[in-house]
């Protein structure tokens, strides 16, 4: 710079007015370029957010239906000829059932025709019904009006998904059947019910019958075995990396690794569960206890990276106030370095764990991929995964299933927003500390 | 660099090591190249003796070969340039260096005759026995009570809260900062002003009652008020514990100090008492630093 003239602070040199001028006609450019980030940047997020909603609407569209399931009223008589006291679980229901249509639809002849109305109601009905009197024995002798299940197929048709005109060859539901429903729904039997099994009960043969809690225990119990053992692990593993272990080759060698770690396939880490959990440790099949390790072998990673990258960004300065007073290294990390960096070690933690809850070709490898009817009660119960689970259904012929993979989506992602909820929630807590 | 021959000069001359404590023999004016201390680095009865002490950081040399010892009951000011290696030379001595990656210290530093840099030493005990306030404040993003209590509540000095908020009290207003948070003990210290935390990182680390104190730049984001207060401490504190500060001011330097020690470039370049050394410095580079020519 050469020398202003007279006083610096006199203002205007030709030098200093030049150097204005040039900053103004820069203005425009860099005010335009800044404009054209801006937009781009919205675009972004208009399209992702627009892609989010049409998934969301369609995932509705196609999956609210069932959570309604069409039940029919029928005046059941509890006849005690059929219902012997001693051996009311081996009673026959059906025959109760297909009673009580015959007294709606008197003028009902024919094996066929009896055949085609006793598939109004869900085959699965007679459990119901079955439960009603062991629950409530006082019935028996009386006649209640129930409300039970419809089949899968007269499900669809209320629903509207099959058409009536189709030749009655390739259609599910006969004329006839439609003939049925129209009355029964005149007469008030026929109503779109909210699907209590579906939130209740296992996986099923019978779309009707089949449940999501079942998948959503086993993913519950999944992860809750990988959250124990994953967050600690990993945490320490990182705390261990970042704040003890000497910088040399053999960390060196640990980063790259954990950092392909990272990477590697997840089917990988379920052959690794076969083969170790299953082959050599002889832990039970399909059981959360396996699929848990097994998610915690391809969590850790993430996590660790999460949480090394959330102890880089401590600031140096607090650890030398806390050493310069004498603390000692593992107060210093314990009391200081960790509360700070306790909610990027959560964040990489959630990261992690979403993943873990949508993984299913790992679960396949360690045999969580089987029919499972029972709702798992514990980490060695055989169960699947909410994820197994949509496959499984998306796999079945029925129409019935097609909406309940929807549905099982729905729940899927529902179960996703509660736990990272929780996990921000869980956060904020500890930012709001300071 | 500094060749051989400068060496054996400086050396031949009897400047620097091996003069004996007390009064300073009057030499002629050493060379301006001379790297070799010039002035009486001994005292009677030392707390510490550094002896040649070099800081690598990587291969870069920090500091080169200092040998200088810190009296009881002393103020030792240490003055130099930018960039001379003041902080990295206090570091040394409650290794605080250790937390650096990559860096190196050799040489000898005794504490009451014990190499701190022994293997058997453990920093823990080190640390609270010579504290440091550090040249940047900077407190824990906790309460001001918290970042008082830290110490005192680690090492187990008091029996009980009673006595912990004694302690607390006490460090605060010999900080001066009591009158300013005694209202907001709870609130958090990094909501504090620039000076305000660096008198609550003064008061943390005295809360402790190290018998060393080394202070890089305390007053630096100080106003002459708050700076009187800490002189004040300083003064009190004397007349217990050794103090080692770290100024740019060398006005702060000839008020609080007995001993003074000009740093340049890595090498200690003089030492001597505080009045001589600003009445009268021996070597050039000292003298135009204390008279501004420097740079
Ligand atoms: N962590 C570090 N890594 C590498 N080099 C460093 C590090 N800290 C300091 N240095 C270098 O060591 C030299 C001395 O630095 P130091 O901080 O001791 O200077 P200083 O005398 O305290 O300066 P100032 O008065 O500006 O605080 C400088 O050249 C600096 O660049
Ligand atoms: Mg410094």
């Amino acid at each position: 710079m050469s020398k202003t003239q007279g006083h610096p602070r006199a203002g205007k040199t030709p030098e200093n007015s030049r150097t204005i001028a040039v900053v103004r006609a820069s203005l425009p450019r860099r005010y335009r370029s800044e404009r054209r980030f801006r937009l781009l940047g919205l675009a972004a997020v208009v399209l992702s957010l627009g892609f989010l909603a049409l998934m969301f609407a369609s995932l509705l569209a196609n999956g609210v239906s069932a959570f309604r399931q069409t039940e029919i009223r029928l005046p059941v008589h509890f006849d005690p000829e059929v219902l012997h006291a001693e051996a009311l679980a081996q009673a026959d229901y059906g025959q109760l059932i297909r009673a009580s249509l015959g007294r709606l639809f008197p003028d009902v002849e024919g094996r066929r025709e009896r055949r085609e109305l006793a598939a109004l109601v869900s085959s699965a009905a007679v459990y119901d019904l079955r439960d009603l009197v062991m629950r409530d024995p006082g019935v028996i002798g009386q006649t209640r009006e129930v409300w039970l299940k419809a089949g899968a197929d007269i499900d669809m048709a209320v629903k509207g998904h099959f058409r009536r005109d189709l030749p009655e060859a390739e259609r599910r539901v006969s004329d006839r059947q439609f003939a049925w429903l129209e009355r029964l729904a005149a007469e008030g039997r026929l109503e779109k019910r909210f699907n209590r099994t579906f939130f209740t009960a296992g996986d099923s043969r019978e779309p009707e019958q089949a449940g999501i809690w079942g998948a959503v225990s086993g993913s519950f119990f999944t992860l809750a075995v990988t959250l124990m053992l994953s967050f600690p692990i990993g945490v320490a593993a990182a705390v261990y990396l970042e704040e003890f272990a000497r910088k040399g080759r053999i960390t060196d060698l640990i980063e790259v690794n954990i950092n392909n770690l990272a990477a590697v396939p997840s089917i990988v880490f379920g052959l690794l569960g076969l083969a170790v959990f299953l082959n050599f440790l002889h832990l039970p099949r399909s059981a959360p206890l396996v699929g848990g390790l097994v998610l915690t072998l391809m969590t850790l990673p993430t996590i660790i990276i999460a949480g090394r990258s959330a102890l880089k960004s401590v600031p140096p300065s607090i650890r030398e106030a806390a050493l310069g007073v004498g603390a000692s290294r593992m107060q210093t990390v314990l009391h200081h370095v960790l509360p700070l960096a306790l909610p990027g070690m959560l964040t990489g933690t959630i990261i992690g764990m979403a993943r873990a809850l949508g993984e299913s070709a790992p679960l396949l490898m360690i045999g969580m991929v089987a029919f499972i009817v029972e709702i798992p009660k514990g980490f060695t119960d055989p169960a699947t995964v909410l994820p197994v689970q949509i496959y499984l259904w998306a796999d079945s012929p029925e129409r019935a299933f097609v909406e309940r993979t929807s549905a099982a989506i729905l729940v899927l992602l529902a179960f996703l927003v509660v736990m990272n909820a929780g996990a921000i929630w869980l956060r904020k807590r500890f930012e709001r500390r300071w | 660099m500094l060749t051989l021959t400068r060496v054996e000069e400086a050396m031949t001359k009897g400047v620097g090591l091996g003069t004996s404590p007390g009064e300073e023999p009057a030499r002629g004016r050493p060379d301006r190249e001379s790297r070799e201390t010039v002035g009486t680095v001994t005292v009677e009865n030392p707390r510490m003796v550094c002896r040649g002490v070099n800081v690598f950081y990587g291969d870069k040399q920090a500091i080169r070969n200092v040998s200088i010892d810190i009296g009881r009951n002393e103020v030792l000011a240490m003055i130099g340039p930018s960039g001379c290696g003041k902080s990295t030379f206090i570091r040394c001595l409650n290794r605080m260096n250790d937390t650096i990656e990559g860096c190196r210290v050799t040489g000898e530093i005794l504490l009451d005759g014990v190499n701190i840099y022994d293997r058997k030493v453990d920093v823990v005990p080190l640390r609270a026995q010579v504290g440091m306030v550090f040249q940047k404040p900077n407190p824990f993003p906790k309460s001001v009570y918290e970042n008082v209590a830290y110490g005192p509540r680690i090492h187990g000095l008091a029996r009980n809260r009673a006595e912990l908020d004694e302690i607390v009290e006490r460090a605060l207003r010999k900080a001066g900062l009591w009158d300013e948070v005694k209202d907001r003990l709870h609130e958090p210290g990094t909501g504090l002003s620039g000076g305000q935390q660096q008198r609550l990182c003064i008061a943390r680390t005295i809360a402790v009652n190290p018998e060393i104190i080394l202070m890089d730049e305390p007053c630096s984001a100080l106003d002459p008020i708050a700076t009187s207060v800490i002189e004040d401490l300083i003064f009190e504190l004397r007349t217990q514990y050794s103090i080692c500060i770290v100024t740019h001011s060398m006005q702060q330097a000839a008020r609080v100090s007995q001993r003074t020690a000009y740093f340049h470039l890595g090498d200690l370049i003089e030492v001597g008492p505080t009045d001589r050394i600003f009445t009268n410095p021996r070597h050039p580079l000292t003298q135009d630093y204390i008279t501004g020519r420097f740079g």
